[in-house]
């Protein structure tokens, strides 16, 4: 089996499970108890926010832990506008966010604020002219995607932060950089980054746990109420061997970044060589993006009978983001790239992981090349 | 400190089951796909939840469509409460619910109450019970959910729920449940109970933490908690938690098919309890309905007794047990529950939660007895308004 399809999810660490077998059987008390085994799982709690914490340069008490990277958008974006009403009706995402932000997005439209969607160019960066114009006194929050979950592409954050601010000191900016952490670097409060989410799954975490940044100073309403945990802001007895798990994940990432991100640029360089020799294909992926996403499209190929061909001989990739996988809809984020639509139905994403190797990228480009001759129309 | 845990704490949490650990494990390894993923591996993913569905549908008797994995009871209850209101706004704005909820339920109905609702706060008899005809007659034109608990967390009294429900289905309300104490220890059909929402968590009966359900009959109007992806049929984004969702599937039909005998166990447990603990300590009362009640809960209140000292003294035996529910015990405020049942704040402050599961013993109970009189009896002699108690009038008995 080859998996190339990491973003979508990837494969909990062998040490991310024995880690949860551990807290759901002996250290399986409720954080809220006043006894020692109630104790104990708060102190395990902790522990893992500050790992986390650390890593992302912040504050432990800056984090909070969801369900999911979705509860984290949804959280960041529902949470900050109930709690700050007064700061206006207006506000701004891109054409290229995942569903679990532009649903977000599309429902508070139906709710009585104002929505705009910034453009993208060609390479799915965003169009700075185009920001500029869209910011306003009214502005209360802007929601931009750091790594783009189809093609990996990457935002200049600092420049969105530092140009939001400049135009209005008050509106706030949030970044779904579920596609991001794990991946990067990233220290959201340098780089002027108000609230910030990521998910477990996506970086051999177990599913069910994600996390958002808030910064300091900075006031949320719950979405969910209930017995006041995670600093009121989150209420649910807490998932304590998922959180456990995910900062187990989270550790053994960030220890080993550079050189995962060296391992995924070989798979990746591999891939895309192998992909540029096959006649009528193109990388969508623009450079400088995300080493672990590579975005290609064949012409006169059908993305869904690719990968279907592809999952007959155990290689699994995607067409895009597993959870807006409906079928006959062309990809929104492809389609505000500029991709003409003949190339668009030939798209198909590849997602790597570090523990990816580059004797796997040639078993796909093979495969890719034997595959595409038969399907080709 | 004594070299074994005795936990008496399982209506917090409980441990996951071997099994129910076994049954989840493929989910985090070998099978660890997306289940959005439409090859193999996301479709086996996929099956895994659509058994879970089964499952948790067979244990409440409903249809699997009419099951929503969420990712905590609480999330249950909120998605519950909040949707149906909003949902609803046009019909009307009056919410009926009772006065010893979970915080899940009662913070939420606070929270809707900012936002331009009206909530009825039904008050319950010193059993923890409601009444029935007075619900009937908080239910107004525009009452458009009536939520009240199943079985308490704190005191176990068990709610007349096929009565509500029937009230509830009679005038045309709405009715939701917070079955999350009840699963495991109450026999549950959603039909017969008339009840159109239910919540539920896995880590109350021998599952993970981490993950809930929503049971929401079919054509209940109700609008989504989170937005997103497309998953659980549209009603709730998020890349689900396929392993918890196996072990809620795995834990629930265990608990469905040993509901008997484990209430068997429980009750005896209780009972052997309750005998013991009214013979050897003067001055308590066993808090909730006699009959009517969770068989593993047990509710004491000691006079002249702080309930969180002798929470830390048990703690220190190996003795883990609860001054009220789990989610609150944080605080310094008296239990609502405890005071919403006449309950004096002195009284109340001096309460003790035993909760029996699984593993415990009748040696466990005989260990917590014989610990229990000695630190109360340990207690009280540091007690001023004991000593003074005993002096003025120590033939009366507390009622």
């Amino acid at each position: 089996m080859v998996y190339f399809d990491n973003s979508a999810t990837t494969k909990p660490y062998d040490e991310v499970v024995d880690i949860m077998r551990t807290m759901d059987k002996e250290f399986f008390g409720n954080p809220s108890s006043l006894h020692g085994l109630g104790v104990e799982s708060e102190r395990k709690i902790n522990m893992a926010r500050d790992t986390v914490a650390a890593i992302l340069k912040i504050e432990p008490n800056e984090l909070y832990f969801t369900g999911s990277g979705t509860e984290a958008n949804n959280l960041a974006i529902k949470g900050y506008l109930k709690a700050n009403q007064h700061s206006g009706k207006h506000i701004i995402t891109t054409q290229i966010e995942h569903p679990s932000v532009i649903e977000v997005y599309k429902y508070l439209e139906n709710n009585g604020y104002e929505v705009d969607y910034l453009k993208v160019d060609e390479g799915g960066a965003i169009d700075f002219s185009h920001y500029s114009q869209l910011i306003r006194e009214s502005t209360a929050l802007v929601s931009i995607i750091y790594v783009n979950s189809e093609t990996g592409s990457i935002q200049d954050l600092e420049r969105a932060s530092h140009m939001l601010k400049m135009k209005n000191k008050k509106a706030k900016l949030h970044v779904d950089a579920v596609q991001a952490f794990g991946k990067m670097k990233l220290f959201p409060s340098k780089m002027g980054i108000d609230m910030l989410s990521i998910s477990s799954h996506k970086i051999h975490g177990p599913k069910g746990v994600g996390g958002l940044y808030v910064s300091k100073g900075i006031r949320l309403a719950p979405i969910i109420h209930g017995g006041g945990q995670e600093y009121s802001l989150r209420s649910g007895t807490e998932n304590v061997s998922g959180i456990c798990g995910f900062a187990k994940a989270c550790e053994m990432t960030y220890s080993k970044l550079s050189d995962n991100i060296k391992k995924v640029r070989v798979v990746n360089a591999t891939l895309r060589q192998g992909i540029q020799e096959i006649d009528d294909s193109r990388v969508i992926s623009p450079e400088g993006a995300s080493p672990y996403i590579l975005n290609a499209a064949f012409k006169n190929v059908k993305a869904e009978v690719l990968l279907h061909h592809m999952a007959n001989e155990k290689i699994f990739i995607s067409t895009g983001s597993a959870c807006s996988s409906k079928k006959n809809i062309r990809s929104p984020i492809l389609t505000a790239m500029g991709v003409e639509p003949n190339w668009i139905d030939g798209a198909v994403r590849f997602s790597f992981s570090h523990t990816n190797t580059i004797d796997e990228a040639r078993v796909v480009v093979n495969k890719l090349k034997e595959i595409i001759l038969k399907i080709r129309f | 400190m004594s070299d074994r845990l005795i936990y008496l704490d399982h209506a917090a949490t409980t441990a996951v089951k071997p099994e129910v650990f076994e049954a989840m494990k493929p989910y985090f390894t070998e099978l660890f796909g997306n289940p959005s993923s439409i090859y193999s591996l996301g479709r086996t993913a996929k099956k895994a939840i659509s058994e879970a569905r089964e499952k948790v549908a067979a244990a409440l008797n409903a249809d699997a469509k009419e099951i929503f994995f969420t990712g905590s009871g609480t999330e249950a209850d909120n998605w519950a409460i909040k949707g149906v209101a909003y949902a609803n706004r046009k019909k009307g704005k009056h919410i009926i619910t009772t006065a010893i909820e979970h915080h899940a339920v009662l913070h939420t109905c606070e929270y809707l109450e900012k936002e331009g609702f009206e909530v009825t706060y039904l008050p319950v008899d010193e059993n923890g019970l409601i009444c029935t005809k007075r619900l009937e007659k908080a239910i107004r034109p525009d009452t458009i959910l009536i939520t009240i608990m199943l079985a308490n967390n704190e005191i176990g009294t068990i709610q007349p729920i096929e009565e509500i429900g029937e009230i509830a289905r009679q005038k045309g309300v709405i009715f939701h449940t917070d079955a999350v104490q009840a699963i495991g220890n109450v026999k549950i059909d959603v039909k017969s109970m008339n009840v159109d929402l239910l919540s539920l968590s896995a880590h109350k009966f021998y599952g993970p933490k981490g993950v809930g359900a929503l049971y929401i009959r079919k054509g209940i109007n109700i609008t989504n908690l989170m937005h997103g992806g497309a998953q659980e049929r549209k009603r709730r984004a998020s890349t689900e938690n396929v392993a918890g969702i196996v072990g809620l599937g795995k834990a629930i039909e265990i608990a469905s098919n040993n509901i008997e005998q484990y209430n068997k166990k429980l009750l005896a447990l209780s009972q052997k309890a309750i005998e013991e603990i009214s013979e050897k300590i003067p001055y308590i009362k066993f808090n909730g309905h006699q009959k009517l009640r969770l068989p593993g809960t047990v509710n004491i209140s000691f006079r002249f007794i702080e309930g969180e000292s002798l929470l830390l003294m048990l703690d220190m035996k190996g003795i883990l047990a609860s001054s009220g529910s789990a989610c609150t015990s944080g605080s310094l405020d008296p239990s609502h529950v405890l005071l919403a049942i006449g309950l004096p704040h002195e009284i109340a402050h001096g309460s003790l939660r035993i909760s029996f599961g699984e593993e415990s013993t009748e040696q466990d109970v005989s260990f917590l007895v014989e610990q229990l009189s000695l630190i109360v009896e340990r207690l009280r002699g540091m007690s001023p308004l004991y000593e003074d108690f005993v002096k003025n009038e120590g033939r009366n008995l507390y009622v």
